[in-house]
């Protein structure tokens, strides 16, 4: 029976567990040994605090477990934004080709293939051939294979059409890991697909390994705000599949040299694709890109140490000359600072700026939830015990405001 | 008459969730859990449909037996019945599992509604993701599991009929207005609407009105598809993220430290 075990031997009766577990009190420690109640979930809170490793998840494989040997390639999917194939899609071929030469190395040789579903030939350069074209790039990036359908029913990013071309593909073709970029789309899309071919699917990885021992896709992704990191392994189903931050993995430098397939695939007849009834999309409103912070690759983010409305306007001007988007924790949304769109952390947007400079924010832990994808982080703020100063990288103790202003002579200066 | 259900999740309480400074962990101290606040507004949705064109609202949750209280509060805030998946079977379940889950007990409560003659599930509900595992993948994973239409990260509901939803929603790059035919399944922002708080009638209903507890039998759920047993994804390990030798200090007064991050920025770019 599956369940959460604990080795009597080992347990020294800490009760780390416990405190672990909180209400639910899944896990009680009785005579200097814990165990495991019947309103344990088995969330696997308790398994990482332990320091002894007394406590361990086992599980029996369900029924459904398949025969894995004929799984082989690694998947891309490409994500089409517009003419251009979406950067994330470069930074999942980048990785690919690792997972690919770690697969390689533990004797599972594999190609990295890129899926494109996109409009007719003459509807963009992105369905075109040659220079330029979306099957070029994904083959300039890293792709061995293209498969490429260009029919007018995928031409629009349609999740649930584009989810039945992905998993017709995935049930012939049989991957060995498909991986999405863990974009507003990507995010609707890889869980149509896991759920249909009843798979796993890990949710905006940030690390991706092959475990050379098994050669199974290691899947770590940050909880609770990237103060815990979790690895993630779906040993009996396939294809493995995840989706991956944008920014997070480098893409590698396109090569046009590199040699590549591309295929085309059409839609068969009795395709579900043309089953599938399309969302009827009447209005598209583009995004005012100066407010984006999403995928902003600088970021200023401002918290309440920043004392009043006024130092706002310093702060914009350090946007400015950074050219960076601006952030903001919960309260100044509240105190009607900011708009709730600028909102940085667990009930704003999340983040994943290469530099996020923190000015007067302390860091609660909600906040340090939409903060995990930031590359380098430095923080400025007046107290030098701020939960902020745990997740940079670099720490500024002093007045935020005084620093801000220093900051912008000096940028302003270099400027001139 | 429209039947909408509406999905939650018990998470636990953000204000009170705090960082253990030497082990770097979760510290749950034992205080209760509270509705996803992306649910809770999921439920005001639902209810403000039912307000519009008349519709009958069932909540349902998975979750140890306490979480019959968060449907409880939602009877009080406008649902009209809660449904909780609740047995050892289902613990330890992964997205799939979960899921799955839900659509065995939505089908359920359709096939009761069949049997009362109420007609079908025209609309579900969801909270965008959960915020304490925020992978937002229930939505669409269970809106394939149940053959529904599926619309994420819904804003703003500009026109409901008994056949179609109009809606507002974010996509990478902006927002887009789609029309949608029911039945289908959608997941909202926190922006949507602001959740009410229970009226008093709606405090005495919430404490009398119907709540199931089902369990894994009662849903007729395969064994090897729920819990642990049905989930592909497996947690090998957590651990503190090292953050090489913790964050660096930067010394020295205002004008010294803000020409040294000047020439880390100029380095990086």
């Amino acid at each position: 029976m599956s369940g959460l075990v604990v080795d009597t031997q080992a347990c020294i009766g800490c009760r780390k567990c416990v405190r672990a577990c909180g209400g639910t009190a899944g896990i009680v420690v009785e005579n200097r040994k814990a165990r495991v109640t019947a309103t344990c979930t088995m969330c696997g809170t308790c398994v990482g605090v332990c320091p002894v490793g007394a406590l361990s998840i086992e599980k029996d494989e369900g029924a459904g477990s398949q025969d894995l040997s004929s799984y082989r390639d690694i998947w891309v999917f490409a994500q089409v934004d517009g003419d251009v194939v979406a950067p994330v899609t470069f930074e999942l071929l980048g990785k690919a080709r690792e997972l690919a030469a770690q697969r390689a190395r533990c004797g599972s040789p594999c190609d990295v293939v890129a899926l494109l579903p996109c409009g007719p030939l003459a509807s963009s350069p992105v369905c075109g051939d040659g220079e330029g074209s979306g099957a070029a790039a994904l083959v300039a990036g890293g792709a061995d294979a293209v498969i490429r359908c260009r029919d007018e029913l995928l031409a629009a990013p349609d999740a649930r059409r584009m989810a039945s071309w992905v998993c017709e593909l995935a049930r012939s073709r049989r991957p060995e890991i498909v991986l999405f970029g863990a974009t507003g789309f990507g995010r609707e899309l890889a869980p149509m697909v896991a759920a249909e071919l009843r798979t796993g699917l890990t949710a905006d990885c940030t690390v991706l390994a092959i475990d050379e021992t098994t050669g199974m896709l290691q899947q770590t992704r940050p909880a609770f705000g990237g103060n815990l990191m979790a690895t993630i392994v779906c040993p009996g189903h396939r294809p493995q599949m995840a989706t991956v931050r944008p920014g997070v993995m480098a893409a590698a430098v396109p090569d046009p040299t590199r040699p590549g397939t591309v295929e085309d695939v059409a839609l068969p007849a009795g395709s579900p694709v043309r089953a599938a009834e399309a969302l009827e999309v009447l209005r598209r409103i583009p995004r005012d890109d100066a407010a984006s912070i999403t995928d902003a690759e600088r970021l200023v983010v401002v918290g309440r140490g920043i004392g009043s409305k006024k130092a706002l306007p310093l702060m914009r001007r350090l946007c400015e000359l950074l050219g960076a988007g601006l952030g903001c924790s919960r309260p100044l949304v509240e105190s009607g600072w900011l708009e709730y769109r600028h909102q940085v952390g667990q009930t704003g947007v999340s983040v994943s700026p290469k530099l996020l400079i923190s000015v007067g924010v302390s860091g609660a832990i909600q906040h340090l939830a939409g903060i995990g994808g930031a590359q380098t982080v430095i923080a400025i703020n007046t107290d030098p015990d701020a939960p902020i100063f745990g997740v940079s990288q670099y720490s500024v103790v002093g007045d935020c405001n005084e620093v801000v202003r220093e900051l912008v002579s000096q940028l302003e200066a270099e400027r001139d | 008459m429209m039947n909408v259900m509406v999905c939650v999740k018990a998470v636990p309480s953000t204000t009170e969730v705090k960082m253990d400074p030497v082990t770097k962990t979760i510290v749950r101290d034992g205080r209760q859990s509270v509705i996803n606040p992306f649910d809770a507004s999921a439920l005001e949705v639902a209810v403000r449909i039912k307000e519009r064109l008349g519709a009958t609202v069932g909540v349902m949750s998975m979750g140890i037996p306490d979480t019959q209280r968060i449907l409880r509060d939602c009877l009080a805030r406008g649902a009209d019945f809660g449904v909780l998946l609740s047995d050892r079977p289902f613990a330890g379940a992964d997205t799939l599992a979960t899921s799955y889950a839900l659509m065995r007990g939505i089908d359920k409560v359709r096939a009761r509604w069949a049997e009362q003659g109420s007609g079908d599930l025209s609309l579900v509900v969801c909270g965008k993701m959960a915020v304490d595992g925020d992978t937002a993948q229930i939505g669409p994973e269970l809106a394939r599991q149940l053959g529904f239409a599926c619309v994420t990260s819904v804003c703003e509901v500009l026109e409901a009929t008994e056949g179609a939803l109009r809606v507002l929603r974010e996509v990478d790059g902006g927002h887009e207005e789609v029309r949608v035919s029911l039945p289908a399944l959608i997941t909202v922002t926190k922006d949507v609407c602001n959740p009410r708080m229970p009226s008093i009638t709606g405090v005495r209903f919430g404490m009398q009105g119907p709540v199931d507890v089902w369990g894994a039998a009662d849903v007729g759920a395969d064994p090897g598809r729920i819990g642990l047993t049905g989930s592909p994804t497996q947690v090998v390990r957590s651990f503190t993220p090292e953050r090489a030798s913790g964050s660096t200090p930067i010394e020295g007064d205002a004008h010294e430290q803000a020409r040294a991050i000047v020439d880390m920025i100029k380095e990086m770019a």
